[in-house]
This record gives C-alpha cells, structure tokens and sequence, in this order.
C-alpha cells in the first residue's frame, strides 16, 4: 500500500505541477479570484473523517464490531458529504459561471486536479461502502483489523492530498 | 487455486490436451507461468519491431528511395520506438524478474499472485490496443491508421488539431494501460523483495538480481506514473477539449517534454538496472569467482535510482532552456556516469584472475561491457549541452541510443536467455548455434550502430524518410542498412535455437552452470510450488555452502 501511495503521489505531483505552472496563464476568463469560493464545510467534513476512520480501526482491532461500525458509517457519511459539495459547486461553476474543462487554461487544471481528487474519494467511498456491507452483514472480525488499517492508510492519503490541492487551489491559485 | 491445481495434475496424470493446457496458461497465478508469458510476448513483440526497423533501412538503404511513403515511414518509427521500449524491452525485464525473483530469494510465488496475472494481462492488451490502430486508428476521419507522433509524441502534433482520427488515442491508452500494469508489477516485487526472503537471507545476503529489481521497482512507481498522469492529460485534452498542451489557449508544448522525460530518463534506467543484474549474476559464474564488491555494487544502484531522476532535461538542451538549467542537468548527466562507470571497474575486478569460461552467457556480457563503455561515453558527450547543440535530433543521438539500448540491454538479455533457458525449459541449448548467434549479432551491431554514428556527425537529421545524394550519407546508409540484415540473421539462429533445444536439447539437469544462487537447487523446470521445504541461506551464495561444506562462504562475510 505504501507503494502504491508513492505511484499515487507521483501521479498528484504531476497534475499539482501543471495547475501551479498554468496559475495566472489563462488568456480568457472567467479567473479563480472571480469564481472560487473557499469550501469550508466539506473541507472540515473530509478531513473529520481521518480521524473516523482513525477510531474505527481501533475499536476493530480491539474486536468492538458494533463501534467499528458506527465510526466506519461516520467515514462514509462525511466523505459522501464532501463528494455531494464538489459536485455542487461543479454544478455551480458549469452552469451558473459559465467554467468548463474547454473554457481556458484554469478550467482545465482546476477539474482535472480537483477531479483527479475526487475521483480517488469516489473509489474509496465504494470500497468504504463494501466494507458496511459486510460489516451489516456480519461477515467482519477484529482478524479483519489489518486490512482495515491497510486501508485506512489509503483514505489519509486522500485527505492529505486534499490538504494539498486546497492550498494550491484555494489559497496560491486564487 | 494453485493447490488445486496440483490436485488435478496428479488425477489426471498423462498428457493434458492442448485446451487444457491453454486454459492453465490463460488463468494461471503461478509466477514461472506469468515470467514466461511475459517473454513469449516480448520475442513476439521483438521480431513485430524488429521488421519495422528493417523496413526503415531499406527506405534509407540508398537517397530517394520509394520503398514506403513519408506518411507511412513517420508511422514506422512511431510504433518500432513504442514496441521496443514498451513491449519488449519492458516485458522482458519484468519476465525476467517475475520468474527469478522468487526463486532467488527462497519462495514459492510473489507477493500478490493475482496481481501479478492482472498486470501481465494489462501489458499484453495495451500491445494489442497500440496495434489496434492498424485497424481503428482511421476513425471516420480517413486520417490514417497507426500513430504517427514520434514514441515521445511532442506536443502540439498530438492535439486534435494536428492528429485527426484515433491513432494517437490509441498510442495513449495502449501506454496509459500498460503503464498501470508495470505499477502493479512494480508493486509485487517491492513486496516481494522486503517481505517474503528465506530464512537467513538478510538485506546483505539477497542475490544482486534481487537487489537491482527492488531498485527499479522504485523507479518504476516513481518514473511511470508521471507519464499515466501525463496520458491522462492528454486524453482530457482531446476528449474534453481541454488546454494543456494546447499552445492556442496558452498551454505550454514544453510542459509535455518535461513530463515525458521525467518518465523518459528514469525509464532508460528502469531497462539498463535489470540488464546490471543479468550481468551481475552471469559474470561470476563465469569467472568463477564471487562478484566484487557487492555492497559497492549495491550502493552504486541505489545512487543511480536517485540521480536518474534529476537528469532528465538533458533530453531538452535544443528547447532552449536557461543557462542555469543547462548547467545543472549537465552537471547531473556527468554525475550519474561515476557510479555506472563504478559498476563497470566491478565487473572487470570480477573477471581479473577468474577461470574465464567463454559459453554463450558470457560471451554476450563481455560484448555488453564494451559496448556500454561506448554507449556511456557518446553519452557524456551528448550530455555536455553545447556538444548537443550541434547533434541534438541528429543520427547521432540515434546511434547513441541504440547502442545502450542494443548493445547494452538487448546483449545482457540474450545472455540471461542462454543462461536461464535451461532451468526454464529443462533442455541445454545447442552452443554452436548459440556463438553463431553472438558473432553474427555482434558483427550485425558494429556496422549498423558504429557507422550510424557518422552520418550524424555529417548532419543527418533523425526521422527523415528519405535524402538528397552528393551529402557524403550515401555509403555510410548503405553499411547501416547491411548490418541490419547480420542482426535478422543473427535473431533467426537465436529463435531456431530456442525452437529446436525446446523439444530435442539435451536435459540440463538442475544445476548445468554449476552455480551458487538458490534457483539452481530446484529441479529444472522447477515444479509450481518451487521449493519442497523452504530453504535456509547462511551467505551470499547457498550452493556454494552446500558444494564445498569444508569451506562455506559463511566464514568470510
């Protein structure tokens, strides 16, 4: 996993790179300083859910499944709340702001990066979803517990990497 | 699955047919099975890219030739550049790895069996998909078939506008496809290498093959994914319209160069660390003597995986960097050459005093030595930007490269095929054919890439398809285009050779080269679960320990 997060990062890399060289390169608007506004509460809400997850792999490997559930529902709660806000303020840019991938420069970065992101939540959010499922089902144990820590790993990766794109989209970018 | 398998070979007993036995190759988790698999479709890959190159040479046999149409000669270089990196030399250094590593290191599969079959299947249908566009790649466009970009597809010749029709999409996504597929190989053999040794087989212990594939697993997380991000970037620049590269709207075609050789570089390291661990295993058997210095050795890899990465804008001096970016990636260029030269004066220490045995294995290293000094001194030369000035884009760079990439690699390949081809099949080669085979390679070699060399140097641009006479190119074409036909002979040997010894060579019995590393202590072939009892090593070289028990190896490490 830890391999895999060194492939992850160096794919991030590449796209934070292009967005950072392309910041102010736009030969038409519409310009970040006109269209962004600062996601607070989904922020808030994706970088709860670490901790969620943080305590949920504990109350599993104390073999607590009833906790574990409750924290694991938390984590798919709150990062459902973030995608739901991306989508939103999408939907915001597109149709309100006129912004698309084809509009300019930052259009393309900002949905390529921002989308690269939540894309990555989306395929955690499913295998989170997979997880209560089987937990609902009363397929999961505390023997489960690394596996579960395994992935936990994948989703503070994801919640780091939104650290990342939230300076550099929000704060440098804007 | 694999113990069922087991299971079923014992009931069944006899002979299986030929639909079972496919369908036990297409479904198999086993790591000699997905190895072999991986070469086949290299050697197939090989002889596909191998008639590109040579109809190349016949275009450029003489000035105005008509051999092949411009159109069809851009399309030529494209994809014999794309399948020779990609889908044979990739595979088979993967191939390679994916059957020695567990054997080498005392276990009886990777780390992730079905990871392992999802990645050779990703590499193979990424092949099939860049030649997909044979038949595809036209659209409803009447735009042509296969991509015609060049294998490093600068930008802006990639975008919508210039290339119309599928044919870069296809390059994209057999790339980006086949890229995701050397990840997760990447992946098993990090896991694989910390995780899954022997008993007794510490870091210090591990056979150098071992040590150089966890250093390009390293690299091949870090270097590949650059480029499935660059892909990805590509598409959404022709499929959604974006910008990136897109010189119009303000994208930069320079951001591309600099994403495509921040994979590029590193890549061509990816390809020559594994041909270090051929050499690096074949020499001292040979010789007779244990490697020399082993922790220098080690180190001098892992130094190479870090500077590899900070020299890749040297494929960029003509762009027209600063001269502050110009000096640092030269500088680099020249540090990166003190450990690879550091390896070099290792192999010849191994060599000096040894009992040299010139068998088919070795004559190919001693070939690859020399002729990746060479490679590695053009190197230099190319690396000190001014030099590059003159000769960027030229034949020269050609010639360059090709002698790493054929006189290094493809040399170190051919002798790890001799080498490895009996615990692989169980049957020796024939030897006779085997030294055919080198000298006709060898001497196919030096009149193509030695004389390539010179039409550079008089001028000749890269990737034209054809030359005006009276420019003194003439008879040095001619040459280049004569040694191709030595090195088609010299493969077809190779194939016939691999073909006959299969089904009529002599049994090899475990151990013919009367090695030391642990591969050679299993039967040959070695059976699906490798080992019977799980050995335990005590020094760098086990069989060494067991074949001489009044003087192991233990006592002096």
């Amino acid at each position: 996993m830890i391999s895999l997060i060194a492939a992850e990062s160096a794919i991030f890399t590449i796209f934070v790179v292009a967005y950072i060289f392309y910041i102010g390169k736009s030969l038409s608007g519409p310009m970040p300083k006109d269209v962004l506004e600062i996601p607070v509460f989904s922020t808030i809400c994706l970088l709860s859910s670490s901790l969620t997850i943080h305590l949920a792999v504990r109350a599993l490997k104390n073999a607590k499944v009833t906790i574990f559930g409750v924290w694991w529902f938390a984590t798919l709660a709150l990062g459902a709340i973030f995608l739901v806000g991306t989508g939103r303020e999408w939907q915001r840019l597109i149709y309100e702001k006129g912004l698309t991938v084809g509009t300019n420069l930052f259009g393309t970065t900002y949905y390529s990066l921002v989308g690269l992101h939540a894309f990555h939540v989306t395929v955690g959010l499913i295998a989170i979803t997979l997880a209560m499922i089987f937990t609902l089902s009363g397929q999961v144990k505390a023997e489960h517990g690394e596996r579960a820590e395994v992935f936990s790993l994948y989703w503070h990766f994801v919640d780091a990497v939104w650290v990342v794109v939230f300076t550099v989209v929000y704060v440098i970018g804007r | 699955m694999a113990s069922e398998t087991i299971a079923l070979d014992a009931v069944a007993g006899g002979r299986k047919l030929i639909g079972e036995r496919l369908h036990d190759w297409v479904v198999t988790v086993d790591h000699k099975k997905l190895g072999i698999l991986y070469i086949l479709y290299a050697l197939f890959f090989l002889v596909v890219g191998g008639i590109e190159a040579t109809i190349i040479r016949i275009q450029l046999i003489v000035p105005r030739n008509h051999f092949v149409s411009p159109q069809t000669f851009n399309r030529l270089f494209t994809m014999h550049g794309t399948t020779m990196i990609f889908f044979v030399a990739m595979p088979l250094v993967f191939g390679f790895g994916t059957y020695l590593i567990p054997l080498m290191i005392g276990t009886r599969d990777m780390a992730f069996p079905r990871l392992n079959a999802l990645s050779f299947w990703l590499t193979a249908f990424g092949g099939l998909l860049l030649y997909f566009s044979f038949i595809g790649g036209n659209g409803l466009y009447g735009a042509g078939n296969a991509p015609d970009v060049g294998w490093f597809a600068y930008a802006p010749l990639t975008e919508r506008a210039f290339s119309l029709g599928h044919s870069t999409d296809f390059w994209s996504l057999g790339l980006l496809v086949s890229g995701i597929g050397s990840i997760g190989t990447a992946v098993n053999f990090i896991t694989t290498i910390l995780c899954m040794r022997c008993p007794g087989m510490t870091l210090g212990k591990m056979p150098l093959l071992a040590w150089l594939n966890l250093v390009v697993g390293g690299m091949v997380i870090l270097a590949v994914s650059p480029l499935t991000a660059a892909q990805v970037m590509l598409s959404i620049d022709r499929y959604l319209g974006g910008h990136f590269f897109d010189a119009q709207a303000g994208g930069s075609a320079v951001l591309w160069m600099h994403f495509f050789w921040i994979f590029g570089h590193p890549e061509v390291y990816i390809l020559v660390v594994p041909a270090f661990a051929f050499a690096s295993e074949i020499i001292p058997v040979f010789s007779r003597k244990p490697i020399f210095g082993y922790p220098v050795m080690v180190a001098a890899t892992v130094c190479i995986g870090f500077i590899s990465f900070s020299v890749w804008a040297h494929h960029m001096f003509t762009v027209g960097m600063s001269s502050y970016g110009n000096t640092l990636f030269t500088i680099t260029t020249m540090i990166i050459a003190v450990p690879t030269g550091i390896k070099i004066f290792n192999w010849i220490g191994t060599m000096w005093g040894g009992k040299i045995l010139l068998k088919a294995p070795m004559l190919f290293c001693i070939g690859f030595l020399f002729q990746f000094l060479i490679a590695g001194l053009t190197g230099i030369m190319l690396g000190a930007s001014p030099f590059d000035w003159q000769l960027g884009n030229s034949y020269f760079v050609v010639a360059h490269f090709h002698y790493v990439i054929v006189g290094g690699i493809l040399f170190t390949i051919f002798g790890a095929f001799y080498y490895w081809f009996p615990k692989m099949s169980g049957r020796m080669y024939n030897e006779t054919l085997a030294k055919w085979h080198f000298w006709l390679f060898l001497i196919g070699f030096h009149l193509t890439f030695d004389f390539m060399h010179i039409p550079g140097l008089l001028g000749m641009p890269r990737r034209i398809y054809t030359y005006e006479p009276g420019r003194g190119w003439e008879i040095w074409n001619l040459i280049v285009t004569i040694g191709v036909f030595f090195q088609a002979a010299g493969t077809l040997v190779f194939v016939g050779n691999l073909l006959w010894s299969m089904f009529k060579g002599q049994a090899a019995g475990n151990d013919p080269w009367d090695a030391w590393t642990l591969e050679w202590s299993t039967p040959s072939p070695p059976p699906d679960y490798n080992f019977a009892t799980i050995p335990t090593v005590e020094s760098r070289r086990p069989l060494w320990d067991i074949k001489h028990p009044e003087d192991p190896d233990w006592k002096y490490e």
